[in-house]
């Protein structure tokens, strides 16, 4: 126990340490949900408006019905 | 190498591409990331001067490199939407934006974090820092500036304009620490003559830099394709509109 404080302790400067990786891993990944986020509004969007004659696939290309 | 990039410079080609590439980039992302963050935070030592405080640099150095490698990036791109009115170039400047603005502010609260204990202070207004400081203002001036105009051409011109004018700042950025007085130290990985930094230090460090750098190809694939359909739905609206 007294292993795991003094490993969080970081020699006196944990408490700069952690907030530092914290708000590094928070941003990054809230970044990464707000863009897979913003794909697939857009995806949405997108296939609400297509046009009925072709199929259209989820990443926007258009494939030909046959 | 001009061939290839003409390829993939096809939206259609490029979503392809993308579909392929993308589950890559995320998947050295966490390996590589995990594997730096466990050298970094247990398996290197403390350094003899900075004590623990080192650990700092693991996120600390890679985000500012990918601050300034984001920005350069952006500004090759935009000299290629505004030479060759290349419609992807200008879809990956404005994808990257949001992203380098977030690798220069976490170089900067990193630092501030690393600064305190190490300086005494959260902030001085030196070479380096205060250079960095205009790095993200050039990104956040950039975000608002594409996104200014009611017609979308005019925002990436005068946008792409304002990265290209910035790009003056990025080896001022790099050399700061070398023309000026500054409080902040000077490379110790990029320069003549090779890294001075111990092997169990460097590794973390490159580690974690590779993981950030595909980080950002990951994401970028993710914005660049939300583009390109955001894109198609504006010429489907225009089509409905008109017909």
């Amino acid at each position: 126990m007294a292993d795991i404080i003094d490993y969080f302790a970081m020699g006196g400067y944990g408490g700069y340490i952690w907030p530092a990786y914290g708000v590094t891993a928070a941003l990054l990944i809230v970044l990464l949900i707000t863009s897979r986020r913003m794909l697939r509004n857009n995806q949405a969007t997108f296939e609400a408006l297509a046009p009925t004659e072709t199929e259209h696939k989820k990443d926007g290309t258009v494939e030909e019905k046959t | 190498m001009s061939m290839m990039l003409h390829r993939f410079a096809n939206p259609t080609r490029f979503l392809r591409f993308a579909a392929i590439v993308q589950p890559w980039m995320a998947g050295l992302t966490i390996v590589l990331g995990g594997a730096g963050l466990y050298l970094g935070l247990v398996n290197s030592p403390a350094d003899y001067q900075q004590g623990e405080s080192v650990r700092m640099m693991y996120v600390h150095v890679p985000a500012a490199w990918m601050a300034l490698f984001v920005y350069t990036g952006m500004a090759a791109s935009a000299a290629v939407g505004l030479i060759w009115k290349h419609p992807l170039a200008d879809v990956m400047a404005k994808s990257s934006a949001p992203i380098g603005a977030c690798f220069t502010f976490l170089a900067l609260f990193t630092g501030a974090l690393w600064g305190k204990p190490m300086w005494g202070a959260w902030w001085v207004w030196d070479a380096r820092l205060t250079s960095m400081l205009v790095l993200f203002f050039l990104y956040l001036g950039y975000m608002a500036l594409i996104e200014a105009f009611d017609d979308p051409t005019r925002g990436v011109r005068a946008s792409s304009i304002l990265v290209l004018v910035g790009v003056i700042n990025v080896p001022i950025i790099k050399f700061s620490v070398e023309w000026w007085n500054t409080l902040h130290q000077p490379a110790s990985v990029l320069k003549m003559g090779g890294p001075s930094i111990a092997a169990s230090m460097l590794w973390p460090l490159l580690l974690l830099a590779v993981a950030f750098t595909t980080y950002y190809f990951w994401v970028l694939l993710i914005r660049v394709r939300a583009e390109i359909i955001a894109n198609r739905v504006r010429v489907l609206r225009l089509k409905q509109v008109h017909g």
